[in-house]
């Protein structure tokens, strides 16, 4: 049977403001099914997704949110360019569908005067209708039809209301009405117009959101309001920590597990040591992430869908300006300090394309949990644990003190980056929204979450496969005999030195020597570079113990320099170690989302490089400092 | 109050429940005219909600929709002062 081809998906290109409910309605209508990727040459998203309307194929566009089709810069210029078809690849959409807030139609009606100057076929859609009517707010449905010449549907868009009608409408856009005469584009004029709309359609103003000036009293009072931030940002990391742990460990016992299974399955040698510490690991080392990055999207997006993220941006905006960043940008921050991957994807909300680069280039710097082992293994093995003011313990300061290094590594750095990119006119003025508080919906946040964690899993997941057998490789290659007379963890040290990893770390030590390290710290850094913890599994092999706990503690305790007869770890040592991981890039899942969210491979080289030289320099002096202070 | 013709006054001066109108502005810059897009058109009403903890930035509401701006975009906006006994925006 011949089938005739089949047609052309119709295009429809979603406009609106920022705060609009427009991507709530692109999810509802295409589902999870949206393709993400990027305009050439800007950093925005370009997301699209295909539905079925009315039994035709239709192509929705979901066009980056702006408040004006008269562009500041390349980013907002996106919206005209697509309009007009003027992107390469990016064929001009069949028509546009316009999204409202229902609450602010006598703001939202500049924006489509603008549009429909543009000639496509248009309509509007009004969403968040039923806030309008609970704030006693309303309008004439079909007067607004008649007074704008072009189709009107109001909808609920994440209760689903509307939609039904909205899904007809959207599949025939042939059908729709056009106005006679675009409105007028003159500023004064275009208001004038939405005035007159307004009072045509009967338009009465909502009043303010009970519930919302209710909470807004306290959560946004100088005092009270700081309290809450503080109150809710602790707690945030306290539910992340607590609830992420555990599962993360079981995780890791999972994956020991799966990696023994292996070994009685398949026969010993080189395939069952690639599927055990290749693979299975390998694997393991992109799942062991999904603990934290789903909890952290998820209150994330909880603390957003409510709206009290805007109220965190509005109340810490000011603090962030003195680096040259904005209040939103602290959330991706804050986020950060448990795992930079979700920190760096929340950078999204971040308007300006500026900000919101240096954002991703300085999330590393937070104190990510993964630095958690290896500050633990070197406080516990070298910090005493004594007190040193009433109940706080050196430990427990040391730790505090590294948390707040990453912080202030961060911020000024944040600042020189602003400096240097910030030559040139800021575009669009920094512009907020503080959204009315409200419940949000369970299937659109679990659908929030999905999304956010599946894109982590496709990006970073095959990086992260890819550098672990890499890794692996280098650590078990060249081979050496096995010799049947020495004992299991005396031959698998004898190993990693032979191996590629381990003349590496040899090589290295000329290099690392002016920070205090020798080649089995050379070994652990090549091997982090994949992922910050693996350092302390690598030290464990190196030293040939058995477990990461207290006999690698007691191993590098002990270890002493064959050469010089100094311990190789002398506080120099250990500190410059400590510094050089407060600084250094070592997360190959960061520097994937980093081309991701970048659109580019330049800027996580960037990132990498100049991470590595502070590390690097940093780790310098600390050990050059500390050496003047402690030697004999 | 007595609302006069005062150009000098600049949206950043008001403080919160002030009410204003909005004056002529310099249609050459670019970042006046996204603010007029925003709703700050001249002869329209702008109220001061309220100022963040630490200063900045503020939330305003004009033409039945409440935006934040900071001190720097808010200085670019001239407004003629209005009684405080005049009618609030309903």
């Amino acid at each position: 049977m011949t089938a005739a081809a089949a047609p052309d998906p119709i295009r429809l290109g979603l406009v609106g403001s920022p705060n609009a409910g427009k991507t709530t309605l692109f999810n509802a209508l295409t589902g999870l099914r949206a393709r993400v990727g990027n305009y050439p040459g800007v950093t925005v998203e370009r997301r699209e997704g295909e539905a079925k309307f009315a039994g035709r194929s239709c192509r929705l566009i979901d066009l980056p949110g702006t408040y004006s089709l008269d562009p500041l810069s390349p980013d907002e210029a996106i919206v005209n360019q697509v309009l007009e078809g003027a992107v390469d690849g990016v064929a001009a959409p069949d028509a546009v569908v316009v999204v409202a807030d229902a609450c602010s139609l006598e703001r939202s009606l500049l924006l489509v005067a603008q549009v429909l100057n543009r000639g496509l076929p248009s309509c509007l859609v009004l969403t968040m209708m039923d806030e309008l009517a609970a704030r006693g707010g309303s309008l004439d449905r079909e007067r607004l039809e008649a007074a704008l010449g072009i189709p009107v549907v109001g909808v609920v868009g994440h209760r689903g209301v509307g939609l039904d009608t909205l899904r007809r409408l959207l599949g025939h856009p042939e059908q729709w009405s056009r106005p006679p005469v675009p409105p007028p584009l003159a500023i004064g004029e275009r208001a004038a117009w939405a005035d007159s709309v307004c009072s045509h359609v009967l338009h009465q103003r909502p009043g303010a959101h009970a519930l919302t000036e209710r909470l807004d009293r306290i959560l946004l009072h100088p005092v009270a309001g700081t309290l809450v931030f503080a109150v809710v940002m602790v707690t945030f990391f306290q539910l992340i920590f607590a609830w992420a742990t555990p599962l993360m460990d079981a995780i890791d016992a999972g994956v020991a597990h799966a990696g023994a299974a292996a070994r009685t399955w398949l026969p010993p040698g080189l395939a069952a040591d690639f599927v055990a510490d290749g693979l299975v690991a390998g694997v393991g080392g992109v799942v062991i992430f999904l603990p934290q990055i789903v909890l952290l999207f998820g209150l994330l997006y909880l603390l957003e869908d409510v709206g009290y993220m805007a109220r965190a941006a509005f109340v810490v905006d000011r603090a962030m300006g003195r680096i040259g960043l904005e209040g939103r940008a602290f959330v991706a921050l804050l986020s950060s300090y448990a795992c930079a991957i979700p920190g760096i994807m929340a950078t999204r909300t971040v308007p300006s394309p500026r900000q919101r680069l240096v954002t991703v280039l300085v999330a590393p710097l937070m104190t990510c949990s993964a630095r958690l082992p290896v500050y633990a293994l070197l406080i516990a093995a070298f910090v005493p644990a004594t007190n040193a003011w009433g109940p706080l313990g050196w430990q427990g300061l040391t730790l505090l003190g590294l948390y707040l290094a990453g912080a202030a590594a961060a911020a000024v750095v944040a600042a020189v980056l602003m400096r240097v990119f910030g030559r040139g006119v800021d575009q669009a003025p920094f512009t907020m929204e503080l959204p009315s508080y409200r419940i949000p919906s369970f299937r659109l946040w679990v659908g929030q979450v999905g999304g956010s964690a599946w894109a982590f899993l496709k990006r970073a997941g095959t990086i992260i496969l890819l550098v672990s057998m890499v890794l692996w490789m280098l650590l078990t290659f060249p081979r050496l005999a096995p010799d049947p007379a020495a004992n299991p963890t005396d031959a698998a040290r004898a190993a990693l030195e032979h191996s590629a990893a381990g003349r590496l770390g040899h090589a290295l030590e000329p290099l690392i020597a002016p920070l205090g390290f020798d080649w089995k710290i050379g070994v652990g850094l090549v091997a982090s570079l994949a992922a910050r913890e693996v350092i302390v599994a690598t030290l464990a092999q190196v030293y040939a113990v058995e477990d990461e706990g207290a006999s690698l503690r007691e191993a590098v305790r002990r270890d002493v320099n064959p050469r010089t007869g100094q311990p190789v770890f002398t506080p120099a040592t250990v500190a410059s170690l400590l510094v050089f991981f407060v600084f250094a890039l070592q997360c190959m899942s960061t520097l994937a989302i980093m081309r991701r969210e970048t659109n580019s491979w330049r800027w996580p080289a960037f990132a990498f490089s100049y991470l590595l030289v502070l590390a690097y320099g940093a780790s310098f002096v600390t050990y050059r400092v500390v050496g003047a202070f402690t030697s004999s | 109050m007595k609302s006069n013709v005062n150009f000098a006054t600049r949206l950043s001066d008001l403080a919160p429940g002030d009410q204003a109108q909005v004056a002529e502005m310099d249609a050459s810059d670019p970042i006046a005219r996204r603010l007029q897009d925003l709703g700050f058109v001249t002869d329209t009403r702008v109220r001061v909600v309220r100022r963040a903890p630490l200063g900045d930035p503020v939330e305003y509401e004009v033409r039945g929709t409440r935006l934040c701006l900071r001190r720097s975009e808010a200085a670019r906006i001239p407004v003629r002062p209005e009684d405080a006994g005049a009618e609030a925006p309903s």
